[in-house]
C-alpha cells in the first residue's frame, strides 16, 4: 500500500472525454487496501466505465456497507455522492435515497461478508423490490478484515491460507438474484477489465435492479493452491457465455459479426448491448435456462461469467409505487407538507363511514 | 517483441536521459538527490570525476541535459539542472582533502598538452593522478582557455576559472605560460611519450563586405574583442553598435557591448529567431538587457565616409525549404535597410587553425584543413599525437570537450602502455534496489508539483555599469532544495520480474500516467498503438517482458514514466522493484578487476 497520493502530472496528450474530463477526474483518494487486491481493479473498472460513459460526477451516488469491499467507494469518484453505511444495510439506506431523488444513478458497494451474511436479507430484498440500481459485490470468499476465516461465498471443499477445509454450501448471490428478480445479472472477475468494464457500463445504463457478482481475489489470505478464488484458479476455469460490448446511441458500429454469434439488445435508453456468443446454446434472455446452466457448471467446478441475464423491458420500485417523478428536494415545503387540512381529508377519505 | 535486455548497460542508461545527452554522462540525478539532501560537496565530486570544472559549467554550460530532461516532457520546463551545478560548487565545504593526490612514484612518461583549456587540462587531470608527468603550454599568462578569454566575466567570474584550474594543476601538473608553441616538429623533437592538441578554434570568422578593409577600425572580430575585453585591454565601445551573428558569441558580444557604454546595441541575424545558434536562454538574457534581436538580415555592405563608420546596409530574405528540409535564404526583393551604428562586432563563427603544426611530419589533415582522427580515440595520423576539444572535431562547447579529454587521456595511458587503443573498458554500472519498507523507499519518491524555479539576478542598473560583476546570484540552499525535487529520480530504474508476476493488473490501475500494459505481443509499431496510452515518442524505449503466465506481455512505455514507484508499491509480489542504476564512465589507468 502507499501513503502517497498520485502524482497530479499528466502525460501532454491525456484524452478527454466530451465533458473534458481526464480519466483521472474520475478517480478517488488513494487505496489503502494491501497491494495487489482485486478490488482495486474493480475500482479502476468503475472509473474507465464512468469515464467512458461521460457521466457527471455529481449526477452519481455511491453507496456501501462495511468490509474491505465498502472502502473501495473512497478510491473512486472522489466527486461523487458517498454514504458509507453500517454492516449490510447499504441496500435500505440506498432504497431510501432512490426513492428521495430518481435523478441519481445509484451504484450499490458491497461484499461477500456484507450480501451474503449480515446483509443478505437487504440484498434479497433491494433485488425483489426492482430498486432501480447497480449492486456490485466484490466477493472474495473470505473475511479480509478480519484476518482470512471463510465467507459465506466461499466453496465446499476448498482450503484457507491455513490449509482448513471449508464444509459448508456457499450461497451464489448471482443464482439468488436471478430467482430474487434481478432484471440485469453478471458475473465477472477483477482479472478481466475487458469482461468487466462493459457489463459496469450496462449495468449503469440499464433500468431496474442490477447486479454484478465480480469475483475478486484476496491476495493476502485468499490467493493460494486450493482456493476457488484465486488469480490462478478464476483464470483457470474461467468459463464466458459471451463477450458484451456496451454501444451508446452516439457510437457507430462497424465490427461485423457472422451470422447467429451476436445477440443486440437495445435498452430502455437507447443504449445497445452486443453480445458475442461464446456457447451458442446460451440464451440470456431465459431466467430459468440461466439458473440450470448456472448450477450445472458450479457442480463441474466451473466459474460461468458474462451478461447471465437481461431483461430490456423491466420496470423499476418507481413504477410499482407510482412516485412522484421530482426528487424530492426540488418539490418545495408546501408540496410536501400540504397542511393539517388535507391531512385530515385524507384521513377522513380512508375512514369506513 | 523479444524482452528487453535490462543487463546492456545503455538498457537503462537511456532512460536517465539527462545522462545519456551528457557527453561526459554525469550521473545527474544522484547529484541532484544529494544536493536535495544538503550534500553539496558530496554532489560537487560527484560532477568533479565527470565533468571537471562544476563550478565553469554550473555557470556557461551548453547543458544539453535540460533539453533532454522527462520533467520537459511532463511540464512545463525541464529540471534546472545546470544552475543546480552551480549550487553544488557555491555551497560546498572545503574539498581539497577529497581530491586524487599525484602518486608517490612517478611511471616515468612526460606527456605535452598543449593549450590550457578545458580538453588540455581534463587530459592533465585524469594522467596525472596515475602516475604520468604532465606538461600543460599556454600561449595566455593563465590557465582557463577560452573559458577565460571569451566568456565575459558578468557570466563566469575569474575566481571560479582560478579556483577549478587550481585543483588540476595542484595534482604537479606544470604550466608553462607565456608559451607559444610554434612547431610541432620541435615539441616532438623534445622527446614527449605522447602529444595532446587541446588549442581550440582560435580564428573568428569575417565578415568579407565592402567597406570592411576601410572602416577596419570600428570593426572587431567577436572573439578577439571578448578577449581583450576579458584581459581589460578593451574597457569601452562607441553608444551605437552592431553585432553580427546568432550563436553564443554574438549573445556575449552584445550583452558585453551594454556594459562598456553601448546604449543603442543591436543583433542582426541572418537567419529566423528560432534557428539561430544561441542557446534559448542566452537569447533571453540579452532581450532581458533590452537588446533587440533583428532576424532574417543578411549583411551586404559596412557603410562608412573615409573610413569612418556610418552603419551597415542589409538585404532582406525569407527561409525558404527545399524537400530534403535544406534551408535558403531567399531576398524578398524589399528595398535593402540602412542601420546606423559607430561600432560593429562580427560573431558569425569559428574556425580551427593549426599553422603550428608542419604538413610533413606526417600528421594529415582532410579537406577542411581539420586532423584526420579516429573519433573514438581522437589519435591522429602520428601516433603520439591526440586531439581533443574544439581543436579535434570542430568547436562545439567545454562539456563536449571535457568528455574528449577524458577519451583521449585513456588513449594515451593505453598508448604509453603499448596497447591496443581498442581495449577501452565499458562504463562501470551499478543495479541495486532501493527498497527499505513497505512503502518506503531511499529516494524521496513524491513528486514534486514546483514549477522550474528562476535564479534570482542582482538589478540590472547595477550590473550594466560594472562588466566584472556577476549577474546572476545562484539558487539559495531552499530554492535548491525545491528545484533539485523537481528531478523526477530517472535512474531508479523501475525493473520487472516475470516470473513473480500474477498479474493483478495492480501497477496498471495505479500507474499515473498510464505507462504499463498487459497485453498481447506483438511488432513494436503494432505494440506502440495498442498499449493502454499509445507510446508516440518512438526516441523512447519500450520495456517488454518475457511471456507470462496468461500468455500476454508487460509493455512498459519508458517515455512519460515518473519514477514514482507506486507501481513497485502497489505490487503483492515484488515483481516490481525500483533499483537505482548508477553508470559512471570508464576513466584512464582503470583495470578489469581480477575475480
Amino acid at each position: 500500500m502507499t501513503y502517497l497520493a498520485k502524482p497530479r502530472l499528466l502525460r501532454p496528450d491525456t484524452p478527454r472525454n466530451t465533458l473534458g474530463y481526464t480519466r483521472r477526474d474520475y478517480e478517488g483518494a488513494i487505496s489503502t487496501l494491501c497491494a495487489g487486491c482485486g478490488h482495486d481493479s474493480i475500482s479502476a473498472a468503475v472509473v474507465q466505465a464512468c469515464y467512458d460513459l461521460d457521466i457527471e460526477p455529481h449526477r452519481v451516488a455511491k453507496l456501501s456497507g462495511i468490509g474491505c469491499s465498502s472502502k473501495t467507494p473512497d478510491y473512486f469518484l472522489g466527486n461523487s455522492h458517498g454514504f458509507n453505511t453500517t454492516h449490510g444495510r447499504m441496500p435500505s439506506v440506498l432504497t431510501g435515497a432512490a426513492l428521495a431523488n430518481r435523478d441519481l444513478i445509484y451504484l450499490g458497494v458491497s461484499g461477500d461478508g456484507d450480501s451474503a451474511s449480515i446483509g443478505i436479507g437487504q440484498f434479497a430484498h433491494a433485488m425483489r423490490r426492482g430498486v432501480n440500481m447497480t449492486y456490485l459485490v466484490e466477493n472474495n470468499g473470505v473475511y479480509g478484515l478480519t484476518k482470512g476465516q471463510f465467507s459465506a461465498t466461499a466453496d465446499k471443499g476448498s482450503k484457507s491460507k491455513r490449509g482448513v477445509v471449508n464444509n459448508e454450501t456457499p450461497i451464489d448471490l448471482v443464482a439468488l438474484a436471478l430467482q430474487l428478480g434481478a432484471s440485469y445479472v453478471a458475473r465477472s472477475f477483477s482479472g478481466d477489465k475487458e469482461q468487466l468494464i462493459p457489463l459496469i457500463k450496462g449495468a449503469l445504463r440499464h433500468l431496474g435492479p442490477s447486479f454484478i457478482d465480480v469475483i475478486s481475489p484476496c491476495v493476502t489470505f485468499n490467493n493460494h493452491a486450493g482456493s476457488t478464488k484465486s488469480y490462478d484458479y478464476v483464470r483457470e476455469h474461467n468459463d464466458a457465455v459471451n463477450r458484451l460490448d456496451f454501444i451508446l446511441p452516439r457510437d457507430r458500429i462497424n465490427a461485423s459479426y457472422p451470422p447467429g454469434s451476436l445477440r443486440r439488445i437495445v435498452q430502455h435508453d437507447g443504449s445497445i448491448l452486443h453480445l458475442r456468443k461464446l456457447d451458442s446454446d446460451y440464451d440470456p434472455s431465459d431466467r430459468i435456462g440461466a439458473m440450470n446452466h448456472l448450477q450445472e457448471r458450479h457442480a463441474l467446478g466451473e466459474i460461468v461469467t458474462g451478461l447471465l441475464y437481461v431483461d430490456s423491458s423491466a420496470e423499476d420500485l418507481h413504477r410499482h409505487l407510482n412516485t412522484v417523478e421530482k426528487p424530492l428536494n426540488q418539490l418545495g415545503d408546501a408540496y410536501l407538507c400540504p397542511g393539517s387540512k388535507v391531512l385530515e381529508a385524507l384521513n377522513a377519505s380512508l375512514r369506513r363511514s | 517483441m523479444i524482452p528487453t535486455n535490462i543487463g546492456a548497460h545503455d538498457y537503462f542508461h537511456k532512460v536517465v536521459d539527462c545522462q545519456w545527452a551528457c557527453p561526459a554522462h554525469t550521473p545527474v540525478p544522484e547529484y541532484i538527490r544529494l544536493i536535495a539532501g544538503g550534500r553539496y560537496s558530496d554532489a560537487y565530486m560527484i560532477n568533479w570525476r565527470s565533468n571537471v570544472f562544476p563550478g565553469i559549467l554550473g555557470r556557461v554550460c551548453d547543458r544539453p541535459c535540460e533539453p533532454a530532461c522527462r520533467r520537459g516532457r511532463l511540464d512545463q520546463e525541464p529540471v534546472a539542472i545546470c544552475r543546480l551545478k552551480r549550487v553544488a560548487a557555491d555551497l560546498k565545504d572545503d574539498i581539497n582533502d577529497r581530491l586524487p593526490k599525484q602518486p608517490g612514484k612517478m611511471n616515468g612518461k612526460r606527456i605535452a598538452c598543449v593549450g590550457a583549456g578545458p580538453a588540455s587540462l581534463t587530459v592533465a587531470r585524469d594522467l596525472a593522478v596515475i602516475g604520468y608527468r604532465m606538461t600543460v603550454f599556454d600561449s595566455g599568462a593563465f590557465p582557463g582557455g577560452m573559458m577565460r578569454s571569451q566568456i565575459p566575466k558578468f557570466r563566469l567570474p575569474d575566481n571560479v576559472i582560478d579556483e577549478e584550474c587550481g585543483y588540476i594543476l595542484n595534482l604537479g601538473v606544470e604550466a608553462r605560460y607565456n608559451h607559444w608553441v610554434n612547431s610541432l616538429r620541435d615539441l616532438l623533437a623534445e622527446g614527449w611519450d605522447a602529444v595532446f592538441v587541446g588549442t581550440g578554434a582560435p580564428r573568428g570568422r569575417d565578415a568579407e563586405l565592402p567597406g570592411r578593409q576601410e572602416a577596419a577600425a570600428h570593426i572587431h572580430i567577436g572573439i578577439d574583442w571578448l578577449a581583450n575585453v576579458a584581459f581589460g585591454h578593451t574597457s569601452r565601445i562607441s553608444p551605437r553598435v552592431i553585432v553580427l551573428g546568432g550563436g553564443n558569441t554574438a549573445m556575449d558580444c552584445c550583452r558585453s557591448a551594454r556594459r562598456l557604454g553601448g546604449e543603442d546595441v543591436k543583433v542582426v541575424v541572418r537567419s529566423g529567431f528560432e534557428e539561430m545558434k544561441a542557446s534559448p536562454w542566452e537569447k533571453e538574457d540579452a532581450i532581458h538587457e533590452d537588446i533587440p534581436i533583428i532576424n532574417m538580415h543578411v549583411p551586404k555592405e559596412f557603410v562608412h565616409d573615409k573610413g569612418k563608420l556610418n552603419g551597415v546596409l542589409f538585404e532582406l530574405v525569407r527561409a525558404e525549404y527545399d524537400a530534403t528540409g535544406k534551408r535558403s535564404l531567399i531576398p524578398t526583393g524589399d528595398p535593402d535597410v540602412f542601420m546606423e551604428c559607430d561600432e560593429v562586432l562580427v560573431a558569425i563563427g569559428q574556425e580551427n587553425a593549426f599553422p603550428w603544426i608542419e604538413k610533413d611530419i606526417g600528421l594529415e589533415f582532410d579537406q577542411w584543413n581539420m586532423p584526420v582522427l579516429n573519433p573514438a580515440t581522437l589519435q591522429s595520423t602520428l601516433p603520439k599525437v591526440f586531439f581533443g576539444g574544439d581543436a579535434a572535431l570542430g568547436p562545439k562547447n567545454i562539456i563536449t570537450a571535457v568528455a574528449q579529454g577524458h577519451e583521449a587521456a585513456i588513449s594515451i595511458d593505453l598508448f604509453c602502455k603499448g596497447r591496443s587503443l581498442e581495449d577501452r573498458l565499458p562504463p562501470l554500472t551499478n543495479l541495486v534496489s532501493q527498497k527499505m519498507g513497505i512503502h518506503e523507499w531511499s529516494y524521496d519518491n513524491q513528486v514534486s508539483e514546483e514549477e522550474r524555479k528562476k535564479v534570482p539576478v542582482k538589478a540590472l542598473e547595477k550590473t550594466l555599469k560594472d562588466i566584472r560583476l556577476e549577474l546572476e546570484m545562484g539558487f539559495d540552499p531552499y530554492m535548491a532544495c525545491s528545484e533539485a525535487e523537481r528531478c523526477l529520480n530517472c535512474d531508479i530504474e523501475t525493473v520487472f520480474t516475470g516470473k513473480t508476476c500474477i498479474e493483478c493488473d495492480a501497477c496498471v490501475d495505479i500507474c499515473p500516467t498510464e505507462c504499463i500494459t498487459f497485453t498481447a505481443n506483438g511488432e513494436e509499431n503494432d505494440l506502440r498503438a495498442r498499449l493502454k496510452a499509445p507510446a508516440d515518442n518512438l526516441e523512447q524505449a519500450l520495456y517488454v517482458s518475457d511471456v507470462l503466465k496468461t500468455g500476454r506481455v508487460m509493455v512498459k512505455d519508458e517515455n512519460i514514466c515518473l519514477h514514482c514507484g507506486m507501481c513497485a508499491e502497489r505490487c503483492p509480489t515484488g515483481a516490481w522493484d525500483m533499483q537505482k542504476f548508477f553508470l559512471q564512465t570508464a576513466e584512464a589507468g582503470m583495470e578489469v578487476r581480477k575475480t
